[in-house]
């Protein structure tokens, strides 16, 4: 019995790795949602569509300009980044002081209105974006596996991106103002920092993590209008597991959820799709506040 | 707190209604808008085509039975897709699989949106605020999912060719016009419980829950227990609705079940006016008119759609129904 488990586990480990490849892009998506929330109090459903928009102004740079997938990398998180600020300028900011729930049904309408005009431009089949040269060619040997090189690139490009977000709110002056304006943002302000535009960069540097993450992503689905609607339900569900209290705890679930889902891929693949939406139903009645949440 | 609450009712003195429509909770101006509405169904079908008609008053039923959970409770499901797909599904399941006759068929619709319901909201009911929204629009992708792998579903396909059968199994219902007549009924039967149940004590002590939770529960009030008994209902009632749309067309499809439906139903609430009686009818009335007439521009409706939710909750967050009860000074 737990040889044939083992012997099944040996066969679906490449499976379970590339389990860890979503986990990544859990895990960025979910700490932009967490980093947003913490500061706005804003449930951003446009996140997927921004994540989206990562990706196709990849494309376009590399289509229309000519400019490769490394400058894409820093470029596209800064174009996305600067159209959330002048979202959160126009729109969002008009909203702190009303009900919560206005911020979530705010970003859903923009989330449809971006979705809406991508598929208007550029159809909804999909364009192709092929990774940097210098990230193709063979699969690395992992001594179990072979897995292709850009992959195994987008693990470790999240995780760093995910260790130097937790490194700027926990260790540096900045991420002490951030974290103090989440507890008292008048008390902060009282104190001279300019919480309004504080508050602006945090969700221009969110949704520039999504950007960053569509970007990531590129190479690996296709490019297309569609790509963050359903993946951004997922990560509500990861949100919803993870609780939204630290920063770490979302990446943590991130990739633990990759894990388990690329693990259902091989003893049960047709649970595949749902079982992260068992695990959030199961975390709710076990822990209704999240792993890592306070309640 | 009214003020910041998603939905605060005008502050109007109660107003006497109109003898006979007293018992139903209507102030006058209720009860204008309900005789308004009520020659609305009667002589509708006579001047527009009945099965367009069909469709607004299922998406009108569905609508209302969401405004019970956000205009009356205060909590935004973000999943309502599930019990109207669902509902969708078991209806022409058991029209077309089990020759059930169009009535229980759409009960049949209903009592599968409750199951459903009690399911979720036992889940969701344990979070608050945003959480409950992500919890339920999570569960609803889920039985996206679901819908997609099981068999009786029909995947991609959907259940197609759904009979609409004869009603008690004596009148036939293949005629739109007499399909219709079935449809506004069940509309008003929904739409009278609705308001009857917020007219209620229930009623009452669900608004007391959305203006200030913890001082219900200090009354006494055991605001969980409350809460999911709204949800169930306000599910039933879209499983009933769904139920309904799927005998219309003969078809049950995933687009019902889509998160894209959840949307559109907090939509049609929303523009219509969050927590008024009529509101919620309106809604769904300006956006399937609006979709049939702009069906050719594709996507382009969904930019639109998009552009009124945002306008709505920056500047227009009353709803058409709110700001006119705002201005003729009377609670609809």
């Amino acid at each position: 019995m737990i040889e044939d488990i083992l012997f099944q586990l040996e066969l679906g480990l490449p499976q379970v790795v590339l389990g860890l490849v979503n986990g990544a892009f859990y895990a960025l998506l979910s700490l932009g949602l967490a980093v947003i929330f913490g500061m706005l109090n804003v449930i951003n459903f446009a996140h997927g569509a921004q994540f989206m928009m990562g990706a196709f102004v990849a494309w376009m740079l590399l289509a229309w300009g000519g400019i490769g997938y490394w400058w894409a990398l820093v470029l596209s998180p800064l174009i996305v980044g600067a159209f959330g600020i002048v979202i959160e300028k126009l729109l969002i900011s008009r909203l702190y002081k009303l009900d919560h729930l206005y911020g979530l049904l705010l970003t859903f309408g923009l989330a449809l209105i971006i979705e809406g005009v991508f598929r208007n431009q550029f159809g909804s089949s999909g364009l192709p974006y092929s990774p940097p040269e210098s990230l193709g060619g063979p699969p690395v040997d992992l001594g179990f596996m072979f897995l292709p090189k850009y992959r195994l690139w987008v693990v470790v490009a999240s995780l760093v991106v995910s260790l130097a977000t937790w490194l700027v709110i926990e260790k540096t002056r900045l991420g002490a103002y951030l974290r103090a304006a989440t507890e008292n943002a008048a008390l902060v302000q009282a104190f001279g920092v300019n919480v309004p535009r504080m508050v602006t960069l945090t969700y221009a540097a969110g949704v520039a993590l999504a950007a960053f993450a569509g970007v990531l992503a590129a190479p690996i689905y296709s490019v297309n209008p569609q790509m963050g609607s359903s993946l951004i339900i997922t990560v509500f569900a990861v949100v919803v597991i993870g609780g939204m209290g630290s920063i770490l705890g979302s990446v943590l679930t991130g990739f633990g959820l990759g894990l388990v889902e690329g693990l259902a891929k091989v003893f049960y693949p047709e649970a595949s799709s749902t079982v992260i939406f068992v695990i959030m139903a199961i975390v709710l009645l076990a822990r209704p506040a999240g792993l890592f949440g306070r309640a | 707190m009214a003020a910041d609450s998603i939905t605060a009712t005008p502050e109007t003195s109660r107003v006497r209604g109109l003898p006979g429509l007293q018992a139903l909770g209507f102030n006058r101006a209720q009860s204008i808008a309900f005789l308004l509405l009520l020659a609305f169904l009667a002589i509708g079908p006579f001047f527009l085509y009945p099965v367009f008609l069909m469709k607004l008053l299922c998406f009108a039923l569905f609508a209302c039975a969401f405004n019970l959970l956000i205009g009356y409770v205060g909590l935004l499901s973000f999943g309502h897709a599930m019990f109207f797909g669902m509902g969708g599904y078991l209806a022409a399941h058991s029209a077309k699989v089990w020759g059930f006759t169009p009535e229980l068929a759409i009960l049949t619709g209903g009592a599968m949106g409750a199951l459903l319901g009690v399911i979720s909201g036992w889940l969701a009911i344990r979070r608050q605020g945003i959480y409950f929204a992500m919890i339920t629009l999570a569960l609803a992708q889920m039985v996206y999912f679901l819908c997609l792998q099981m068999r009786f579903t029909g995947g991609e396909d959907g259940i197609q060719g759904v009979p609409r059968g004869r009603l008690f199994g004596m009148f036939d219902l293949s005629a739109d016009l007499s399909m219709y007549w079935l449809v506004a009924a069940v509309f008003l039967i929904g739409f009278l419980l609705i308001n009857r149940v917020i007219h209620s004590p229930f009623g009452q002590v669900l608004t007391a829950i959305r203006e200030n939770e913890p001082r219900a529960i200090s009354l006494g009030y055991r605001a969980d227990d409350y809460k999911m008994l709204a949800f169930v209902l306000s599910a039933t009632l879209a499983g009933v609705a769904g139920g309904t749309k799927a005998l219309v067309f003969g078809i049950a499809t995933l687009t019902d079940v889509y998160w894209a439906m959840s949307g559109e139903v907090v939509l049609m609430t929303l523009l219509g006016g969050l927590g008024t009686v009529f509101g919620p009818a309106v809604g769904a009335a300006v956006i399937v008119t609006m979709q049939n007439y702009l069906a050719e521009f594709g996507a382009w409706v969904t930019v639109i759609q998009g552009g009124i939710f945002v306008i709505c909750v920056v500047a227009f967050r009353a709803g058409i129904v709110g700001e006119i009860a705002r201005w003729l000074r009377v609670r609809l």
